[in-house]
């Protein structure tokens, strides 16, 4: 038995041990740089594998979802179609504008990779697997997402085009509005761990009563206030149904319109890196980071749940993508300002309510007061936020 | 004066140099931004981490793009304008006076001891203790001015048209 | 030189370049950039004398620069907005931005 339960935290801790392999065999002086460079190889492989492997789901998923293939002809059943598109957008001719401004324009992209691949260096993916663990790691991730914002503007008025242009705009304004929920939202989970640390808010939701973990996604804050941070991150990605600023149909790509090739993708990579960053980070703070669902699967190790869970979060995304209308920008804004954001903040109220009630039998005094409270403004905001105009008949002027 | 203190100096320099003296304006704000990260980065430096943050996600997540949407507003097709006033001799004239006097206070003030002391500790936990006990009144008054300077601007700043199509 | 002293000399550096963009650019709104300079040369003041300045131990006023850092950074954000607004306000009065020809108090 204390055989089997070494191994499984061995397999659980496999990574760090053979980092500490490798470091032994690098001379005292190098030790620094090298524990850094170590540390920061498997995120600079593993999440541009997962957004391959994402590239191809989504495509898949999307076709399925409207009653079509996906891509199938690369590979088995498709799967190496990231392959055939990276070959591509390498290959492709490099066309810049005669009239953009070219330094600005070769620098946006770049800023943008930097800005999503820093996101990453605070967020624990296993036990003991964080790449720094920052005294203010919360506030350290939405500074660097708050970087985004000005490369996004880079990249839209570098390229002195209208389109571009007006897509940024709109980008920027969707992306600033949705950051107070985003930074709101999680505020609720920073009070009820005591501390910005990622490290120490995974630890705190690492305990087990009976079988059921103690994530804050099971509390009547921990819902709400996940459900405002799932909206507000699909809408600081730029993802559907908040896809306004870079909607194929309207705007003809937005901001990026005049950028082909590798810095194309460039871009594209950047906005999915920024999805799983923003993803990883509501899983850290709402669903435990890589802790098990059940106290009986912890011999799975905990990068595995932490990629599962991302998984689904992933699947979601492309559900939503696939199902939702897009939404107008006066439409979007308003959800922002006049629901989402008094949500939030009627939400941090009601986690200050939680922690000082009384925790009664099953906390059911504790359920039944937050989620009143949280249920009356929802519902009362939504019926007084609908729109006025009565849907009328459909008519035809020119086809029969 | 180690090696990234006279880097991290030298960038901050240099983009706000960049930023006062460039001819285009968005030019001049991406400039400052760079100057921006720097101050960051030289606060992380000196061991406060919650400010440097905060300077990273306030100005340059906000305050740069404000200027930015600002001077993109206030530009119509045809403006062409010189950069520097008539006056610039004098302006010159009087930023290097300030700075002379300044660094021969600097240079004749009673300098710390060579070694610099044990890092003081900012924790956040330290932080939030000392705005929630110590500091509440101007936390506070902080967040009455900012809401104050929120409804004022969008006042100030809304067009006249928009206005009397909303009411 | 101290660290101290090198530190001070950046920032009063820092001052002095905001000072001249503020006196000498035609643009309102490079204006108001070189008062937000010499706002960000007083924090780093404040943040380098909380540095290297004195600290017996449990002083109650430990962290006055850094507490003084954070309200500067979010008073100089409002006043931001608000100058930028009335710049934009100005601007649509008499369509220009140029210092040197909003010189006058008659519209």
């Amino acid at each position: 038995m204390i055989a089997a339960a070494l191994t499984t935290q061995d397999v659980d801790q496999i990574f760090v041990l053979i980092k500490h392999a490798l470091l032994a065999c690098v001379p005292a002086a190098l030790q620094p740089i090298a524990s850094a460079v170590l540390s920061i190889i498997p995120i600079l492989v593993a999440f541009p594998l997962l957004f391959a492997i994402t590239t191809v789901l989504e495509r898949k998923g999307l076709g399925r979802m409207q009653n079509r293939y996906g891509p199938n002809r690369v590979g088995p059943a498709g799967f190496f179609q990231p392959i055939a598109d990276g070959i591509k957008s390498l290959t492709k001719e490099d066309v810049v504008p005669l009239s953009a401004d070219h330094a600005v324009h070769f620098l946006a992209p770049i800023l943008l990779v930097i800005a999503a691949f820093l996101g990453y260096a605070v967020l624990p993916i296993g036990r003991n697997m964080v790449l720094v663990n920052l005294n203010a790691g919360v506030l350290f991730f939405f500074a660097v997402g708050s970087v985004v914002e000005l490369s996004v503007f880079m990249a839209g008025w570098s390229s002195r085009s209208k389109y571009s242009l007006l897509g940024a705009m709109r980008a920027i304004a969707q992306m600033i509005s949705y950051e107070v929920p985003l930074v709101l939202a999680s505020v609720v989970v920073i009070m009820q761990a005591g501390s910005l640390s990622l490290v120490t808010i995974v630890e705190s939701q690492s305990g087990y009563t009976g079988i059921f973990p103690h994530w804050y996604l099971f509390t009547p804050w921990g819902i709400a206030g996940f459900i405002l941070f799932m909206i507000a991150a699909t809408a600081e990605s730029n993802r559907s149904p908040f896809d306004l600023p870079e909607g194929e149909s309207e705007i003809i790509a937005g901001y990026f319109i005049e950028y082909s090739g590798f810095k194309f993708a460039l871009f594209f990579l950047a906005e999915y890196l920024g999805m799983f960053a923003t993803s990883s980070l509501a899983i850290t703070l709402f669903l435990g980071g890589w802790a098990a669902p059940l106290s009986f699967l912890t011999f799975i190790p905990s990068y595995v749940w932490f990629f599962l869970k991302l998984l689904v979060l992933i699947c979601f995304f492309i559900w939503i993508r696939g199902t939702l209308p897009r939404l107008r920008m006066d439409q979007l804004m308003g959800f922002a300002w006049k629901f989402i954001l008094p949500m939030a903040l009627l939400n941090i109220f009601v986690a200050g309510l939680w922690r000082f009630l009384p925790a009664g039998p099953l906390n059911s005094i504790r359920w039944l007061v937050c989620i009143g409270v949280l249920a009356a403004p929802c519902i009362v905001l939504s019926f007084s936020l609908k729109q006025k105009k009565k849907l009328l008949v459909r008519t035809y002027h020119f086809a029969e | 004066m180690t090696a990234p203190f006279l880097i991290l100096a030298a960038l901050a320099v240099a983009g706000t140099a960049a930023a006062m003296g460039l001819r285009n304006g968005v030019h001049c704000v991406l400039a400052l931004t760079v100057g921006f990260a720097a101050l960051a980065a030289l606060y992380l430096q000196l061991g406060a981490q919650f400010v440097g943050f905060t300077q990273i996600m306030v100005y340059v997540g906000a305050v740069a793009i404000l200027a930015v949407f600002a001077i993109m507003m206030t530009h119509h097709p045809g403006l062409i304008e010189a950069p520097f006033s008539r006056n610039w001799l004098w302006g010159a004239v009087i930023a290097a006076a300030v700075f002379a006097t300044l660094a021969r206070a600097i240079s004749l003030g009673t300098a710390s001891a060579p070694s610099a002391p044990p890092e003081p500790s900012a924790t956040v936990n330290q932080i939030g203790d000392a705005l929630m006990h110590r500091y509440i009144l101007p936390l506070e008054i902080v967040g009455l001015l900012l809401t104050a300077a929120l409804i004022g601007a969008v006042i100030i700043a809304i067009d006249p048209k928009d206005r009397e199509e909303s009411e | 030189m101290s660290s101290l002293q090198s530190y001070l000399l950046l920032s009063a550096l820092l001052f002095s370049i905001g000072l001249a963009g503020a006196l000498t650019r035609r643009n309102a709104i490079l204006v108001l950039i070189g008062i937000e300079l010499m706002l960000n040369a007083a924090n780093l003041n404040f943040i380098a004398f909380w540095r290297f300045g004195p600290h017996p131990a449990n002083r109650p006023d430990a962290l006055t620069g850094i507490m003084f850092a954070i309200f500067s950074i979010a008073v100089a954000a409002a006043e931001a907005a608000v100058g930028l607004a009335i710049i934009l306000a100005a601007y649509r009065h008499s369509r220009t931005t140029d210092l040197d020809r909003m010189n006058h108090l008659k519209g």
